[in-house]
């Protein structure tokens, strides 16, 4: 018999109690436990992106993550953007650049596009930063490269990189 | 004949479920959290072919929170639909790999999952061919995967290839390719006093209902408001649904989801099989074609043919007096190939357009003035004329826009900062066609127009261009329509397939307008209301109909390495009425990324040892990333098709991939003089060239 | 996925202990790659020790001028560091050349240093793997081979090791701090790593229960300070190696000073490219020059043949990535 343990978990401002299994990990604790479906599962292996969440506000993947390993942390979805009824700059500028189609690798892309504009402020290079001594300026190029773990097989890329360019520079 | 007006059509209306999709709140399949939903983990065989000897559960059934192990032995008797993927837990039989052999429903996953391990399965194992070798035995299908017939001739090729004064003569190979949607198919599937309820990732709710009613002489009803992608693999019901729905009647009033993992996605739910192309394509000096022959030799299951039509596009492409197509088919021991976006020709056109390419070279003539020379009067295998042709136009407005005429025609000339540039152009067509069998439904409600039509919305946009079309017909402004689709408890539809949704439900969405208009003028009342079916298109027998496009690529190939990367692609498209350019334009780049995929990252690699494609996740199984993707235009020239139907507007769900992959294979030789044939194009090609 | 038990102790010797007391057990970092195999049953641990909070994520001058990296620092904090990046770039170039975003802020150090190999074949239990079990043979031999190694293979194994960030860390002679049983010690990280001989289970020498505190960075040579990292994949980005090269260069007066060249892709280990070095070193730089070194590195190569795809590409592949590199760290087109 799997021993269940206790653990708590804020998502999208709410605190949640649950007891969970060790194996449970935090994308099925969203899912299955909390019945927060908001964040989508792709893969399963770390290989899509789809699962992305801000965890204490970092982009991570909820796929490869225990949930029990995580005990009090702060988990943002796509749907806990929003601050006051208003749409996060990031989740507006997907709209109005009609940044997806299918729509289901789209939380996570917009999750992981929170993440990356917030490393680039925070000076964080990435594999296309020409001199990796310099600040960081969010092109196109750098952009598409740290939208890289996302898949979109809609293939909605361009605009993508359309949408994080846009709220980026708000 | 004329197209009806458009004020609201033609404009860029944003998707009506966006808000929805953004925050992740639109639900998918799998995203149910009834109370009591219990989770479905499968067992799936190992070998690619035997006979089931044994099954033993009673490990599996010791797993705390495991409700119920389902075999052979204890699954429901099902009805027969003729397709063999749908028997499923209905004998010992294993036809390949991955087949469903038992399911474990648990209280949850983590259970499910580990007790579905303990299943042991004992098999008697046969000798499996699960390779693909082109040149082993095959036979001619009785018809291709979409209907056509394999084989037509016209004239002599043969003698006339002898004769003709410039003949190109080569194999193009393309690989086994896999859908992956993002989301992957899920199911969840309650019994309800003899009635089932479903909620399916379906690129057709009827289809699904229709399929689960004949396979379990029930009632039932599907749901599917949002689909993660579909590509083909959506379309008809895999074994996977079946499945679900069969242990879901062993525990009826609770609801069963199985949500397909990754890996199964490479096992259960299709794929584009293999094919081997053999083109020759005989000339004049100048240019003119003499005669066109592409013979394909791909791959199929054992267990259920389907047959890649690759050489289905060249029977319409290039004006030629002596033309051959046929197609010859190799059985596996695997799962079942099924439509894969632009089945035919999106492997096709690589074949085709690489050959044309090869001939320009031999001519010495521009590939897009060759192409010009050989543009058909009428349709040349079946004489009919072309409703709108628009790829001499494509072609013409494409070299413009992006700058064909400054590169030098000579391969290996521009070498910049250590990457070799060239640039392509390859060609393509896609059928547009009319699907019967909808309904679409009108009611005048609360100062709106409800228009109910079981249409699909897959990422196309189905139901925002629905309500552009309802709006224009009806004459009002879109926010007085209000569309619901997606399921079976709106009229019927057909599926999202062919690139002939918006083209099958807007035709009966118009004809339901005009009824509605006919019956009640502009000023209805509360409750007025009408129906139609999906009319005949008159033309249908009288025109040749398809949507046409020239794509362009520019290729930088690294002079050390070999990496390929594809800095532009331009993609010009002839189809008809854009019903909305924001929309038309995402699904026409995204049909082009995937023609990028397909040149340089697809390949299901099968293991015949163990009868499996070994690559199978994201990881070994490349799709284009975001940074593999730079910069993608997709334009239209202005096309009015009065015959397609009342929109004018051609399907665009497929027509983007097509071309795509020859273009940039054009480019790369172009580029660095190295001719790749065979997909996908990678470093190996060029370091093994002797060429860098 | 069979069940285990979670613990999470306070200091780093409480997690070592426990693990040595109890075979099946296993440390948890970043999760990255263990949540991967757990679910596909490559590895079945009974408890999972979680080390995170115990391993240090901080980034410390070292007396001796280098620096040291905690285990438990985020690898994109790493790549992040203005002191590695002005010192170190093949490290932080190394470490942006791998996975995404995502798992960059999960992944840790100490485990970026022990990801298992990406073969198909030790990820699908399916199929034999002498990797995953001694008893069983090779499946990529005669296989899938195309990311498998040309260097240093057995007939048990040709797998190859996906870390980016230990390829340069073997070109800049890091050393591994390690925890084990018996207490402290440090691993030169040019003999962390094994070729997998007659038992390709064992990656590293560690022992079970043996815990990586710490990497540290020597002083960095002007060598060092004009180094970065060449990584060719079949996509731009959010793939693994085919091959890559972390490379040190200083030039003086065109001749080769210093030269640092180790190869990702290529073995069971990250393969520091000695001979290669050797050729270089007091010989001009020039492409020539170049090429002849690596040829010679190379002469010791084994390709595998195979219907499904080889890997003798590689040759020419491992060529062309290091002379390009080394071409642009003296100043030419890369």
């Amino acid at each position: 018999m799997t021993t269940t343990i206790p653990m708590s978990i804020t998502v999208d401002g709410e605190r949640h109690d649950l007891d969970v299994d060790p194996r449970t990990t935090l994308l099925d604790a969203l899912r299955e436990r909390l019945g927060i479906t908001t964040t989508k599962k792709g893969c399963d292996h770390g290989q899509c992106g789809a699962c992305t969440v801000l965890l204490d506000g970092r982009r991570v993947l909820s796929c490869l993550t225990l949930a029990v390993a995580k005990d009090g942390a702060h988990v943002v979805t796509a749907d806990g953007l929003a601050t006051d009824g208003e749409l996060h700059p990031v989740t507006e500028a997907f709209l109005a650049n009609d940044a997806y189609q299918c729509g289901y690798c789209t939380p996570g892309q917009i999750c992981s596009a929170v993440g990356a504009i917030d490393e680039a402020r925070r000076g964080m290079p990435s594999a296309v930063t020409a001199d990796l001594a310099a600040d960081v300026t969010l092109d196109r190029s750098e952009i598409a490269e740290r939208m890289s773990g996302n898949l979109c097989r809609c293939a909605a890329y361009v605009n993508i990189v359309s949408a994080v360019e846009e709220a980026a520079h708000r | 004949m004329t197209t009806m007006d458009a004020r609201s059509m033609g404009t860029s209306v944003r998707r009506i479920e966006g808000p929805d999709k953004v925050t992740g709140t639109a639900a998918y399949a799998g995203d149910t959290v009834a109370a009591g939903t219990l989770v479905l983990h499968p067992v799936q065989a190992t070998v690619a072919r035997g006979e089931i000897t044994a099954i033993d559960t009673s490990a599996a059934e010791a797993v705390p929170g495991v409700v119920a192990v389902l075999t052979h032995r204890d699954a429901p008797r099902l009805g027969d639909t003729g397709d063999p993927e749908h028997r499923v837990l209905q004998g010992t039989t294993i036809h390949h790999r991955g087949q469903f052999v038992a399911a474990v429903l648990a209280e949850h996953a983590e259970a499910a999952a580990e007790a579905a391990r303990l299943v042991v399965v004992s098999v008697d194992e046969a000798p499996s061919t699960t390779g693909f070798d082109p040149d082993a035995e095959a036979y001619t299908p009785a018809a291709l995967g979409n209907g056509q017939q394999a084989d037509t001739l016209v004239g002599d090729p043969d003698a006339a290839l002898a004769a003709a004064p410039v003949v190109v003569r080569a194999s193009y190979s393309t690989p086994m390719e896999h859908h992956n949607p993002m989301e992957p198919h899920a199911t969840t599937a309650t019994w309800i006093d003899g009635r089932l309820e479903v909620r399916e990732a379906s690129q057709g709710a009827e289809l699904a209902r229709q399929t689960l009613a004949t396979l379990f002489d029930a009632e039932v009803t599907v749901r599917s408001p949002h689909v993660g992608g579909g590509f083909g693999t959506k379309g008809f019901l895999h074994a996977g649904t079946v499945l679900t729905v069969l242990a879901a009647r062993t525990v009826p009033g609770r609801p069963v989801r199985f949500a397909l993992g990754r890996r199964q996605m490479f096992e259960t739910v299709g794929y584009r099989p293999a094919t081997v192309q053999h083109m020759a394509l005989g000339a004049a000096a100048d240019g003119r074609l003499e005669v066109v022959a592409h013979d394909v030799v791909g791959a199929t299951a054992r267990y259920k043919e389907f047959v890649e039509p690759a050489g289905g596009s060249t029977r319409s492409m290039y004006a030629a007096p002596h033309r051959r197509t046929s197609h010859r088919a190799v059985p596996l021991d695997l799962d079942a190939p099924t439509y894969m976006r632009a089945p035919g020709e999106a492997p096709g056109s690589f074949g085709l357009e690489c050959a044309v390419d090869e001939l320009a070279v031999a001519l010495d003539l521009d590939p897009i003035e060759l192409r010009v020379r050989n543009e058909p009067d009428v349709h040349p295998e079946n004489g009919l004329p072309f409703s709108s042709r628009g790829l001499v136009e494509c072609l013409r407005t494409g070299a413009e826009r992006f700058g064909w005429s400054s590169w030098d025609r000579a391969p290996r000339r521009r070498l910049v900062d250590g990457w070799w540039h060239g640039v392509g152009v390859g060609c393509g067509t896609f059928p547009a066609f009319r699907m019967p069998g909808s309904t679409a439904e009108i009611t005048f409600t609360g100062g709106r127009y409800v228009v109910a039509i079981g249409a699909a919305d897959i990422g196309q946009g189905a139901r925002t261009v629905l309500t552009q079309i309802a709006a224009d017909a009806l004459g009002v402004d879109v926010d007085s329509i209000a569309v619901e689709i997606g399921s079976t408890q709106v009229p019927v539809g057909s599926i999202a397939g062919g690139s002939a949704g918006t083209a099958s439900w807007g035709s009966t969405v118009v004809e339901a307008a005009d009824r509605f208009r006919d019956k009640y003028g502009d000023a209805p009342d509360e409750g007025d209301h009408a129906d139609a079916a999906t009319p005949d298109n008159p033309w249908a027998e009288e025109y040749a109909m398809a949507a046409y496009c020239a794509q362009f690529a520019e290729v930088a190939v690294h002079a050390d390495t070999g990496e390929i990367r594809v800095p532009r692609l331009l993609g010009m498209f002839g189809v008809g009425r854009i019903l909305n350019p924001t929309l038309g334009r995402s699904q026409l780049q995204g049909g082009m990324v995937w023609g990028l995929s397909m040149a340089l990252h697809e390949e299901s690699v099968v293991d015949p040892r163990f009868g499996e494609v070994i690559n199978h996740d994201l990881a070994g199984y490349h799709v284009a990333a975001n940074a593999d993707v730079r910069v993608v235009e997709a334009e239209w020239i202005d096309e009015d098709d009065a015959y397609v139907n009342p929109m004018g507007a051609k399907g665009i769900g497929e027509i983007g991939i097509v071309g795509v992959a020859a273009a940039i294979a054009n480019a790369a030789y172009h580029a660095t003089g190295v001719r790749v044939r065979s997909l996908p194009i990678t470093c190996d090609d060029f370091l093994t060239s002797g060429l860098l | 996925m069979r069940p285990f038990t979670y613990a999470r102790p306070d200091a780093a010797a409480d997690a070592v202990a426990t693990l040595a007391a109890d075979p099946d057990a296993r440390f948890l970092a970043g999760g990255t790659n263990l949540l991967d195999h757990l679910k596909l049953g490559v590895v079945e641990p009974t408890q999972l020790v979680d080390v995170t909070g115990i391993t240090s994520t901080e980034i410390t001058e070292l007396d001796d001028g280098g620096l040291r990296i905690g285990a438990g620092v985020p690898n994109s904090d790493l790549a992040a560091d203005p002191r590695v990046r002005e010192r170190y770039p093949a490290v932080a170039a190394a470490i942006l050349a791998g996975a995404s975003g995502q798992l960059r802020n999960m992944a840790s150090t100490g485990g970026n240093l022990l990801q298992r190999t990406r073969c198909a074949y030790f990820a699908d239990p399916t199929t034999p793997c002498t990797k995953r079990d001694l008893s069983q043979g090779c499946s990529a031999r005669g296989g899938w081979a195309r990311y498998h190694a040309i260097l240093g293979a057995s007939e048990h194994c040709i797998a190859t090791h996906p870390s980016d960030l230990a390829v340069a860390l073997v070109a800049l002679d890091a050393q591994v701090q390690v925890l084990g049983a018996d207490g402290a010690r440090t691993i030169p990280i040019a003999a962390f790593h094994r070729l997998p001989g007659d038992d390709p289970t064992r990656d590293t020498v560690l022992a079970h229960g043996d815990l990586v505190t710490a990497v540290d960075l020597p002083a960095p040579t002007p060598a060092v300070a004009n180094s970065t990292y060449r990584k060719v994949r079949d996509r731009a980005s959010y793939a693994f190696a085919l091959v890559s090269a972390a490379v040190a260069l200083e030039v003086r007066e065109g001749t080769v000073v210093d030269v640092r060249i180790a190869l990702g892709g290529v073995a069971h280990k990250p393969w520091r490219a000695t001979t290669a070095e050797a050729a270089l070193r007091g010989r001009p730089a020039t492409d020539d020059e170049f090429r002849a070194a690596i040829a010679a590195e190379l002469e010791a190569a084994e390709p595998v043949e195979s219907p499904l795809g080889g890997n003798a590409y590689k040759i020419p592949l491992v060529t062309g990535t290091v002379v390009s590199t080394l071409r642009g760290l003296a100043g030419g087109v890369a």
